[in-house]
């Protein structure tokens, strides 16, 4: 007897047979999503009309008090200051705040003669700007039944097919259908995260909008913040170009060959450990205030600036090093055996085979840690340098308001997601230009 | 009879455990081709890479021109000037294009300036066809393509003999002709050189001789005629049967 066959009809186990089953005209998912978009874009205008609502500004007046004196305005029954208030020299006082109960009250000090009092700021209209804005998102939120009644179309179309027993045309359409409402679906749930993001900074009457955006003392402040944030850019743009280098240094020693390099491997390791385990911060501190003391010539009288850089580079180049050793040991053997085979030596090896190749791989990796290194010139301002989280810091501790701070938010922002995009479309046209077309 | 070329006398390897090369002994007199046949595994690669340095030998002695060229000491750049190797996977940079590949050692090792450098690539290149790739990346070129610029690359630094490490194994059948074209005009201009190889039909065309390896030893040298046609030794039989068998001989 020969080897049994091993085509399938003699495969262990029972055959499997298929049969042709009535496909679905998929009105169920269409009719969920038309149900869906209702419901969505319902709960968007109603978001969509509070947030204007509470971008309304409003105003009460105190009249009639102790000239020059100084009060504290909170919401009704809040504990929370909201702002402060001075009456002027005509004994009068008006102080904008969204509608609704005020009160004002005697500061915590020398406030004499003032009497706290409840005042109510009415209801206004809000501007036009935000009317058009509100109901231009609010109209697009109306966009979601176009895909849902495309569904509901393309199901009733397979329906008709099917009662032609048509199943291919009805499985074609059904697909449609479940297509066209997956798309709803899929915007609806976006829809539906942004109006509920447009609900919660527009609750307690704008109360949650207000710490984090008062436009008024972002634009009061943004020169003082944007000068205090070149700093920060001046500090990573310079422990950049350290690291760049430092790194690629040690990830050299890392992997210094041979018996010989074994002590040179072993302090890299040792360095690596030593700035990566240690929050940036502990070393930023400890090398600023240390270094000071220490009385080192020339490097003990350094700018708290420089000593800042001094230490992102120790704490980032553990980091990129690393990056950099996976990169150079990702370039398979054979690169060095030709290039050694040609007579390189082993540094000219890295230098014009293995690092250049290598480069281009960890640019992803290297990405995210320059970044990360950006973010960590926030914490220089411990030692005093006054950068712009330092100096939003000062502005939020005088003025009670954190928008200084969103605002520094948002600069970090604006540097580093164009930097990413920038270093996909380097990637891509490097790669574009080696790779084959094929 | 001259001294040979390259002279590997009693040559042993180990990778760990594993002992590839057992006392391998073999002789390439100047302007000689020698082929090594034999079964995978049987320490055909290991012994070119041994021969410039790639690998270290753990016993016995290779020679070069006269020169002992294994074991403590010796300069392998300035060895490996000599010997020119051309891998099975091409190992091309690939991040380089085809004439900085040719031009990177020239320059870089020998301190030729990058004019004549560039003229020396270009002119290989044109020998080999290739000249108007000379900018394109290697990632580009055909396989057949990318193993001729190798062998182009390996040639640049004028090396006096050249190992070629089943050059054609990883091409499609029909680009093997355009790389063993090249290295029949090198055997016909006299360049010393050492192949190990599957393609047994171009062995027996080139070779000046053949040796069957098998377990790290040569186990049999001769003419191709002889090995081809008439071996001596029970294992060499089998595996050209099994060679021929498959239809490849």
């Amino acid at each position: 007897m020969g080897p049994s066959p091993i085509t399938s009809s003699a495969l262990p186990g029972a055959p499997v047979r298929r049969a042709v089953t009535r496909p679905s005209t998929r009105l169920g998912y269409a009719i969920g999503a038309l149900v869906m978009a209702v419901l969505v874009s319902g709960f968007a205008w109603v978001a969509l009309t509070a947030y204007r609502h509470s971008l309304a500004v409003s105003s009460f007046t105190i009249t009639g008090e102790p000239k020059n004196t100084n009060f504290e305005v909170f919401r009704c029954g809040a504990t929370t200051r909201y702002k402060t208030g001075r009456i002027q020299a005509d004994g009068t006082a008006t102080v904008s705040v969204p509608p609704g109960c005020w009160e004002a009250r005697p500061g915590a000090s020398g406030s004499k003669g003032f009497e706290a009092r409840t005042a109510h700021a009415p209801r206004t209209t809000g501007s036009a700007l935000a009317l058009a804005i509100t109901t231009a998102l609010g109209v697009a939120s109306l966009g979601l039944f176009y895909p849902a009644v495309r569904s509901l179309r393309s199901s009733r179309r397979a329906r008709d097919a099917l009662s032609r027993d048509d199943f291919v045309n009805t499985r074609i359409l059904a697909e449609q259908a479940r297509q066209s409402a997956s798309y709803a679906f899929g915007f609806g749930a976006a829809t539906l995260i942004i109006a509920l993001g447009f609900l919660f900074l527009s609750a307690a009457n704008g109360g949650v909008r207000t710490p984090f955006f008062r436009f008024s003392l972002m634009t009061a402040k943004f020169g003082t913040i944007l000068d205090a944030f070149a700093t920060n850019v001046k500090i990573f743009l310079i422990a950049e170009a350290f690291v760049l280098v430092w790194g690629l240094l040690v990830a050299i020693a890392r992997l210094a060959p041979g018996r010989a390099g074994r002590p040179v491997r072993a302090l890299a390791i040792f360095y690596i450990d030593l700035f990566r385990g240690v929050p940036a911060v502990i070393t930023i501190y400890l090398l600023d205030l240390g270094l000071k003391k220490a009385g080192i010539p020339w490097v003990s009288s350094w700018d708290d600036f420089w000593f800042a850089v001094l230490a992102l580079t120790l704490t980032y180049g553990a980091y990129v090093a690393e990056v950099y050793r996976a990169g150079i040991e990702s370039i398979h053997w054979s690169q060095t055996a030709a290039a050694r085979s040609l007579g390189l030596s082993y540094p000219r090896t890295l230098r014009y085979v293995v690092v250049p190749q290598a480069v281009r791989r960890i640019i992803p990796p290297l990405l995210n840690d320059f970044i990360g290194l950006q973010k960590d010139t926030s914490l220089v301002g411990f030692v005093g340098v006054v950068e712009a989280f330092n100096q939003a810091r000062i502005i939020n501790s005088n003025e009670f308001n954190l928008s200084a701070l969103t605002m520094v938010a948002f600069l970090f922002y604006v540097i580093t997601v164009p930097q990413a995009r920038l270093v996909d479309y380097l990637i891509r046209r490097d790669q574009a230009k080696m790779r084959a077309n094929g | 009879m001259t001294t040979p070329f390259i002279e590997i006398t009693e040559v042993h390897k180990y990778f760990g455990p594993n002992h590839v090369l057992r006392g391998t002994n073999l002789a390439v007199a100047e302007h000689q081709v020698v082929c090594l046949i034999g079964p995978s595994g049987c320490g055909k690669s290991t012994l070119l890479r041994c021969i410039n340095s790639l690998e270290q030998i753990d016993g016995g002695e290779i020679c070069i021109d006269g020169d002992r060229v294994s074991g403590p000491g010796v300069d392998v750049n300035r060895l490996r000037q000599d010997v020119g190797i051309v891998f099975q996977s091409f190992n091309l940079f690939p991040h380089m294009s085809v004439i900085e590949n040719v031009m990177l050692a020239p320059v870089k090792v020998l301190g030729l300036a990058r004019e004549d450098a560039q003229g020396r690539a270009l002119f290989l290149l044109h020998r080999i066809g290739l000249d108007a790739k000379a900018d394109e990346y290697p990632d580009r070129l055909s396989g057949g393509q990318q193993q001729r610029v190798a062998i182009v690359r390996a040639l640049a630094m004028g090396p006096r003999v050249m190992l070629l490490d089943e050059i054609t194994s990883a091409l499609d059948p029909e680009l093997v002709s355009e790389v063993l074209n090249i290295v029949r005009d090198l055997a016909e201009e006299g360049m010393t050189m050492l192949l190990a190889t599957h393609e047994m039909g171009f062995a027996r065309e080139v070779a000046s001789k053949v040796c069957f390896l098998s377990d790290g030893i040569v186990l049999e040298e001769g003419p191709p005629e002889q090995i081809f046609g008439d071996p001596q030794k029970d294992r060499t039989r089998s595996f050209l049967r099994s060679i021929i068998e498959a239809g490849r001989l």
